[in-house]
């Protein structure tokens, strides 16, 4: 039984929880880096990974030498899933720990509740998740994919491939479906899909009783045209949602559910053979059949002790947004936040799917999209590899924003820069 | 299936388009020739499919959708199971020689099974093989390829599953396949699916417009979804005269489908209100009967989740041939794991803060938090995996509906607790005691019953009953540190409504919920649904502060 071993791995992991939380003695050698992930709360299913990942580079790094001569030290702090107490702890970090740069947030919500902070105090954040784009700081790094770089591409692959004309747009009730979606419907109309074969659903935070929404989506998929449903379902509603399919007897063949939310880590609480089939999108999978994903999986596992953790993708752009951090610092020659925003914008550093990822000056970046299919083992096997893609901060399927470009080089400097108006300064940040 | 592609004015690309129209017409094309190969006199042996079987190696998708085609152009029905095993990705090649084989895990190596003879080809370790990748348009392809090889075999749910393909992907080109069958088939069951895939793939034929009636007709006694489907596909490209006709039994479906809809939805609320009374019943007791308001009674179900996870990782590590009674050995332990929970909870916290409210509501959250975070810290903080035994896997379909197997037993569950609780309540000493002290605890103190014993029994029983929810929530929602809170809100809503301290309130109580819930949903959605269901119950509340179901008597003035 390995509940001796969990428990086992949990005390480790609450030990060396500790040492970082009070490790901030020694100053002069070493330089300081915020982990601003819930621990507790929520939103702790999707983090403490991310923030077991970082505590893994900052180690992989120490052993490298650390940067600029220094040893790297990573300091941990918890927000709780709670969005005001992330702006709090920002600010704690930023203000009374003085760390170089803070590596955080998961939830739209939380990143938009630390953005004033971040501004105001003049540091910098890299941002490791997917999210609805429409947004642009000259303090933040939005390493994770913008809706172009996600979205966009797995509904041309099912229009494409499997010939999907038919629509359902099922989301949870909060920002990063409903403008995603609201791109996704202007895109698709600009396609020529009409509006009644697009259906719009969402559903609360952790909604568990999906019986009728998915004899909807059975309803709406029986009108002779192939559908697809395009999920933009959040986190721990996936699991009910994908036992509902499976029982209703919904296949990947009839009806695919291709979603953006939905990775190793969520399909791990789930029996996943009836799912075979069903899709995701991303920018990288486990299953990556690359030499640095090998080396990284297996730092992973030796790190957590635990060789059944899985890998995914903010992790992965958690990686790509330390690594080009590092870069960045070492080019510099200082961790000074002017300095490194300075240095930072074009450097390239290697991604985990084998290719390698630019710092573009819309402070996006580059990447590969990956269309994977659900396997019967809870992997994704990819199905189509795009080219890598530039994340395109302001859509340009939406008339509010398809004027905007951002570019945080001088002399520009400006997130919002409109096009037709020829100033910088339109709607957002 | 695709042999109606609407007009010109479709909203796939013109150059995609041309694609799909072209893989329909190929896998119509190998149906064909497949036809000839079964009705020939003599058994028409095609080619020998084994070197398409090794041309996989290299082929991307595209390539692969055509070699299925040939493979099952062959007519070798020795190909069925390897093309089952490369539908659900069992197929490899060999990285030396690059031949292709069905592989089964034996341990950690693999056996490979050649794919037309069947017989072993030795067993490699799994690093000396590759994949040959499968996608939705191959398993599709495959389907259909299958439906034409399998339409005479001798299993017959094999031939049932192949009149299914037919049905699902219809063609003018298999109808006279399904019409051999159809003639040679005994089974009566099959035989209807066989007349229904025949109805089916007559409509796209050139057939005259009197056999095409009498196939509207038989799709029309089909009934549900899959009539509609059906003809909603052929509806643009039939012929004129046939117009009125599937008009006519699109309306009558509709009809029926109405109706079935409106079952299915109490069906639902139904559904969803066992789930309710399975959360709300622990609560009933601790808050309903004792009064003592519980924020850690979601944490309970939560520690009743996680004791089944425990059970299944036992089971799954040391007898897993036990695993379908995995759920009837959960139900025991869980209820002792949080019963015992309870009674420390009750006398290491709850008994100092009787009469305080407040201060309960406090200190109970405070132990919500505490069991959260340490389960947390014990498992970690993503969901476990608790698997479905398989009678609780599936669904079967009644009438209209679909009837999931798992909703269904929760409902029984639901009720079998509900009706035990009430037996204990009321049949029984204990039962007896506890409504004596939360009537009249002074009473009942100098009777003789030591109340500070009955306070942590019910409160154990409370307790315990929650965690048995646990055990079947599991089945249908996360198991994960933050389980109980997705349901706390709920229970509690549903105790008040119901009638504080009044079994059978809680149990309409959660019924009318559930249902009048599944009611709004499909009309307003799920979020304004819930938003509709919470304004009301306030309302109501404002009216019947009580509840459904008030206690009259002395004892609500305690």
């Amino acid at each position: 039984m390995n509940f001796r071993t969990k428990l086992g791995g949990a005390l480790l992991a609450a030990a060396l929880s500790t040492t970082a939380f009070h490790g901030a003695f020694a100053a002069d050698d070493t330089i300081k880096i915020g982990v601003l992930h819930s621990l507790s709360g929520t939103m702790a299913i999707s983090e403490t990974t991310l923030k077991d990942a970082m505590l893994m580079m900052v180690e992989e790094q120490n052993k490298k030498g650390g940067v600029l001569g220094k040893k790297l030290e990573a300091v941990v702090v918890d927000p709780a899933s709670d969005w005001p107490l992330f702006a709090e702890k920002a600010r704690q970090l930023i203000s009374q720990d003085k760390v170089a740069a803070v590596f955080g947030c998961w939830t739209s919500s939380s990143r938009k509740s630390v953005l004033p902070v971040f501004e105001e105090l003049n540091s910098i954040l890299f941002y490791p998740v997917q999210y609805e784009g429409e947004e642009s700081s000259r303090n933040i790094f939005y390493t994770g994919a913008a809706p172009n770089q996600q979205a966009i591409p797995a509904v041309d692959y099912l229009a494409n491939t499997e010939g999907v004309e038919r629509w359902v747009l099922a989301g949870t009730d909060y920002v990063y479906p409903q403008t995603t979606n609201k791109i996704l419907k202007a895109y698709l109309m600009s396609k020529g899909v009409k509006e009644e074969d697009i259906m719009i659903n969402y559903t609360p935070f952790g909604h568990s009783d999906w019986q009728t929404i998915v004899s909807d989506i059975k309803k709406f998929g029986s009108a002779g045209k192939k559908t697809a449903v395009v999920s933009t379902i959040n986190g721990d509603a996936n699991v009910p949602f994908y036992k509902e399919l499976g029982n209703q007897g919904i296949k990947a063949e009839d009806i695919p559910v291709v979603a953006f939310s939905v990775g190793e880590e969520e399909l791990a609480g789930l029996d996943t053979t009836p799912l075979v089939g069903h899709l995701a999108a991303w920018n990288y999978f486990q299953s990556v059949d690359a030499e640095v994903n090998a080396e990284f999986i297996k730092t992973w596992h030796a790190f957590t002790k635990n060789d059944k953790r899985v890998t995914n993708d903010p992790m992965e752009a958690a990686y790509i947004g330390f690594n080009a951090w590092v870069k960045a610092v070492e080019a510099a020659g200082t961790t000074d936040t002017d300095a490194v925003l300075d240095s930072i914008i074009g450097v390239s550093v290697p991604n985990l799917s084998g290719g390698t990822s630019t710092v573009m000056p819309n402070h996006h970046i580059t990447k590969p999209v990956l269309i994977g299919e659900i396997q019967a083992d809870g992997q994704f096997e990819v199905v189509q590899e795009t080219a890598a893609v530039v994340g395109d901060e302001w859509s340009d399927y939406l008339p509010d924003s398809k004027d905007l470009i951002s570019d945080w080089r001088k002399p520009m400097s400006c997130g919002n820069f409109n096009v037709a108006t020829g100033k910088c300064g339109g709607k957002g940040s | 299936m695709r042999s109606a592609l609407p007009p010109s004015n479709s909203p796939i690309p013109a150059s995609i388009r041309g694609d799909i129209v072209t893989t329909t017409s190929f896998i119509r094309a190998v149906i064909a020739v497949l036809f000839f190969a079964f009705s020939g006199p003599a058994f028409a042996q095609g080619t020998d499919p084994r070197p398409l079987f090794n041309q996989l190696a290299d082929a991307n998708f595209n390539e692969a959708e055509k070699l299925v085609g040939e493979i099952a152009t062959t007519g070798d029905p020795r190909v069925v199971p390897a093309l089952n095993a490369f539908s659900e990705g069992d197929l490899y090649f060999r990285k030396s020689d690059k031949a292709v084989f069905a592989a089964k895990p034996v341990g950690l190596q693999l056996e490979l099974i050649d794919p037309v003879t069947g017989e072993s080809a030795g067993q490699v370790a799994k690093g000396a093989v590759t994949k040959v990748k499968v996608n939705n348009n191959l398993r599709r392809a495959i389907r259909a390829a299958l439906g034409g090889l399998t339409l005479m075999s001798p299993d017959r749910g094999a031939r049932l599953s192949a009149a299914d393909a037919i049905l699902r992907s219809p063609s003018a080109e298999t109808l006279e396949l399904v019409e051999t069958a159809l003639a040679k088939e005994t089974d009566a069951e099959v035989k209807a699916r066989m007349e229904e895939a025949r109805a089916v793939s007559l409509l796209s034929s050139d057939r005259s417009v009197e056999d095409k009636r009498a196939a509207i007709e038989t799709i029309a006694n089909l009934g549900g979804r899959e009539a509609m489907r059906i003809f909603s596909t052929i509806s643009s490209s039939i012929d004129e005269s046939l117009k009125p006709d599937v008009d006519k039994a699109i309306a009558k479906i509709q009809g029926q489908l109405q109706l079935w809809d409106l079952a299915q939805n109490v069906w639902y609320g139904m559904s969803l209100g066992s789930v309710l009374l399975l959360a709300a019943i622990g609560l009933a007791i601790t808050f309903g009967v004792m009064g003592i308001i519980n924020m850690a009674h979601g944490e309970m179900v939560m520690l009743g989740a996680y004791s089944t996870f425990m059970v299944q990782e036992v089971i799954r590590d040391n007898a897993p041939g036990l695993f379908d009674w995995s759920l009837a050995i959960a139900l025991p332990v869980a209820f002792l794991v949080t019963g015992l929970v309870g009674f420390v909870i009750e006398r290491g916290v709850i008994r100092f803060l009787y009469g305080r409210p407040l201060e309960t509501l406090l200190a109970t959250w405070g132990v919500s938090l505490i069991l959260q975070q340490a389960i947390r810290t014990i498992f970690g903080p993503t969901n476990q995996e608790v698997g479905n035994p398989s009678w609780m896997s599936g669904s079967f379909p009644l009438g209209g509906m679909t009837i999931t197997y798992n909703r269904m037993w929760i409902i029984v569950f639901s009720l079998t607790i509900f009706f035990a609780l009430l037996f204990v309540m009321k049949k029984t000493a204990y039962g007896l005691n506890m409504r004596a002290v939360t009537q009249n605890r002074r009473m009942a103190s100098s009777m003789g019953i030591r109340t500070p014993w009955v306070d942590a029994l019910t409160f154990a029983l409370g307790s315990g009953i929650a965690g048995i929810a646990g055990v079947a929530l599991s089945q249908i929602d996360n198991v994960s540190p933050n389980l109980g809170q997705s349901y706390i809100i709920d229970s509690f809503m549903v105790v008040v409504f119901g009638g504080v301290g009044n079994l059978w309130g809680t149990l309409v109580g959660a019924l009318s919920l559930g249902i009048l819930n599944k009611f709004l949903e499909p009309s307003v959605g799920a979020v304004l649904g819930k938003i509709l269901v919470l304004v009301l119950i306030i309302l109501f509340i404002q009216k019947r502060p009580r509840g459904l179901f008030a206690l009259k008597g002395r004892a609500v003035e305690a």
